[in-house]
């Protein structure tokens, strides 16, 4: 993985000397709150429902053991115990005290982390495929693209007052495991014809309270001019965005007023400009930033064998495990949705755990999903059996990948200021519900997306099943939403009808699951019976 | 009747104005009245509170101030869902308090 240079080092280090001054004269009255909000904002750090929260970016979900430990020590230290994996292959810990917060940071930075541009109106986190570098079905690692990306993105003077945050994903493969349609600009490494590799752009995604999938803008953008091609998209999108209304600032919203034929033109002409001033980035550049992710030394002449005898093993390789592109290797997934736990959850003393296990049998690297769970990319297919005892110990044995207990949730009124309602008790009931392994395995893959507001930061429009907590004069309610996707056939929920209280929108889940057992047909998934028959079946079984 | 609330500058805490300062307790919050936007403005000045608001709330049973919305009621004792980490740990009535 990538290792900081010089530059990187004194850049992170100066930025957390700058927020110790800048929260020293907030402390000492020197700066109001609104002076200081987009300060601490710019370094990731919130202030939510109970304390304030900090939010750790993890590029591209790439991190490794000794970083893992970091994570486990301040979770300890500054924290109370336990950090939370999010939807954007981040981590964030929800009791930091202000006056320790540039303490925490300069920790962060011992080991090349940090909080800057996780929030506010900046290019936030890059997300990627989580398998990169690993999977089977990649034709390249997305990763150093994904890394020239941030750096270029880093504290760029022209995008540090955007109109609002801006994400972006990249994959290399036909299966999308990063929502790239869900995001403001994305990337599918692709080959043409003749064996080269391009860029496939899209734009003008985005979840909220208008949900838009983007569309694609460049069939094929040489590798070498892709900084300018996403610079010119921002630059289109900072120039005409609508900063009189925040909720019409994204540029999903500009995409769709300017419409996709017009935003293109724009896109194109800039792109064209920019072309002219031969301000590329060198393939040598690229070169050195390839190099760190030179895949680790994987022994060769192992076999592909795994002892399947244990039945409990068995059904852990069957759900955890992914194809790995090196012989004798595979993927394990490592589950954070325990039933009845809290979906991204994880103690220091986990952490700990998963560092070992990251160093003992996978390279000392891990990757964070946006699914909220957490990958060990490069596990001996020999090792998986002792692998899956260690794991399972330590309640991170569940076998629930893509299941119906696999729940996305954001953390909702338990922890936010934005929330209308709680969403993690709604996700245990599911989880609970759903506990019966036969029964998760029966339904197959079923992805349940819980938000607990219309920002929808647990992806509820993407959710196969969606649920969206709302605020009906003071209570808690819930609306249920079918047929939503992030993978390569994405598409977004709609609405069932009428919403429910808290018990009421498990038993209406469940009797969706169960109108989907009655009329599916073989091999379908929910979400593929769903598309068959339509909403009007569903809406029978659920409303009665 | 109006219950002011913030949260600590330094540490991030939810507080409840208690008449003389700033409390942790919900139970010890008064009844502003109408003299709520100046005591915001005072203490907001003085950084002896961060993002303080006024908000509605009831007398419960006891007489003490339960806060009129779910939110606040949350910000009062803690994540439900992690009741060992709320003020009242110990106390199996805290979750109907917040409900």
């Amino acid at each position: 993985m990538y290792k900081y240079d010089n530059y990187d080092q004194a850049m992170v280090d100066a930025r957390v000397e700058e927020f110790r001054d800048q929260t020293r004269r907030r402390i000492e009255g020197h700066l109001t709150d609104d002076q200081f909000k987009p300060l601490r904002l710019k370094n990731g750090l919130y202030l939510q429902l109970h304390a304030y929260m900090l939010r750790v970016a993890i590029p591209y979900g790439t991190f490794n053991s000794v970083q893992m430990r970091k994570l486990a020590d301040i979770a300890r230290r500054y924290d109370r115990g336990y950090g939370h994996f999010t939807t954007r292959q981040n981590i964030q810990y929800n009791w930091i005290k202000l006056e320790e917060a540039p303490d925490l940071l300069a920790e962060l930075a011992t080991v090349e982390m940090h909080a800057i541009q996780t929030s506010g109106e900046s290019i936030r986190n890059v997300s990627a495929d989580q398998y990169a570098g690993a999977a089977a079905d990649e034709i390249c690692d997305s990763r150093p693209w994904a890394e020239v990306i941030r750096q270029m993105t880093t504290f760029m003077p022209e995008f540090s007052y955007l109109p609002r945050k801006f994400k972006i994903a990249l994959i290399a493969s036909q299966e999308d495991r990063a929502a790239l349609r869900w995001h403001d600009f994305a990337i599918r490494i692709v080959k043409n014809e003749a064996g080269e590799t391009g860029f496939e752009c899209y734009a003008g995604g985005g979840m909220g309270r208008t949900p838009i999938l983007a569309v694609k803008v460049a069939d094929f953008v040489p590798p070498t001019q892709i900084l300018s091609y996403l610079e010119a998209v921002l630059r289109v999108w900072n120039r005409n965005a609508r900063r009189d209304n925040i909720h019409k600032q994204r540029m999903k919203i500009l995409v769709h007023e300017l419409g996709e034929a017009e935003f293109i033109r724009q896109v194109e002409a800039e792109f064209a400009h920019i072309l002219t001033l031969d301000h590329d980035f060198p393939q040598a550049e690229f070169d050195r930033v390839a190099a760190y992710f030179a895949p680790p030394a994987w022994e060769t002449g192992l076999s592909d064998e795994i002892d399947r005898s244990d039945p409990d093993f068995a059904l852990w390789v069957d759900s955890q495990v992914v194809a790995h592109k090196a012989p004798g290797y595979a993927i394990a997934n490592i589950s954070l949705k325990p039933v009845g736990g809290i979906p991204g959850d994880i103690s220091a003393e986990q952490m700990d755990l998963v560092a070992d296990l990251a160093d003992k049998y996978s390279f000392g690297e891990i990757r964070a999903t946006h699914a909220q769970n957490l990958v060990l990319p490069h596990v001996r297919k020999s090792d998986l059996p002792a692998l899956w005892a260690e794991l399972n110990a330590a309640g991170l044995g569940e076998a629930n990948l893509d299941l119906v207990t696999d729940i996305i949730a954001c953390p909702g009124l338990d922890y936010c200021s934005l929330a209308n309602a709680r969403s993690i008790p709604v996700a245990q009931k599911i989880a609970e519900r759903f506990a019966d392994p036969a029964r998760q395995r029966d339904l197959g893959e079923l992805k349940i997306k819980i938000s607990g507001c219309i920002n929808a930061c647990g992806h509820h429009h993407a959710g196969h099943i969606g649920i969206l907590g709302v605020d009906r004069k003071g209570t808690e309610n819930y609306q249920l939403l079918l047929g939503g996707s992030g993978a390569e056939d994405a598409s977004h929920a709609k609405i069932v009808g009428p919403g429910f209280d808290e018990a009421g929108i498990v038993d209406a889940l469940e009797r969706a699951v169960e109108h989907y057992r009655t009329v599916r047909e073989p091999g379908e998934r929910f979400l593929d019976t769903y598309r068959r028959v339509g909403m009007d079946g569903f809406k029978e079984a659920i409303y009665g | 009747m109006k219950i002011l609330t913030g949260n600590d500058l330094k540490t991030g805490a939810v507080v409840w104005w208690d008449g003389r300062e700033w409390s942790l307790h919900v139970e010890d919050a008064v009844d502003a009245g109408d003299d709520a936007d100046r005591i915001l403005a005072t203490e907001t000045a003085a950084c002896r509170v961060n993002g303080g608001y006024a908000i509605d709330a009831a007398p419960g049973p006891d007489g003490r101030a339960r806060p009129a919305h779910i939110k606040d009621r949350i910000r009062a004792l803690g994540p439900t869902v992690r009741p060992d980490l709320t003020l009242k740990p110990a106390d199996p009535e805290a979750g109907t308090w917040v409900i």
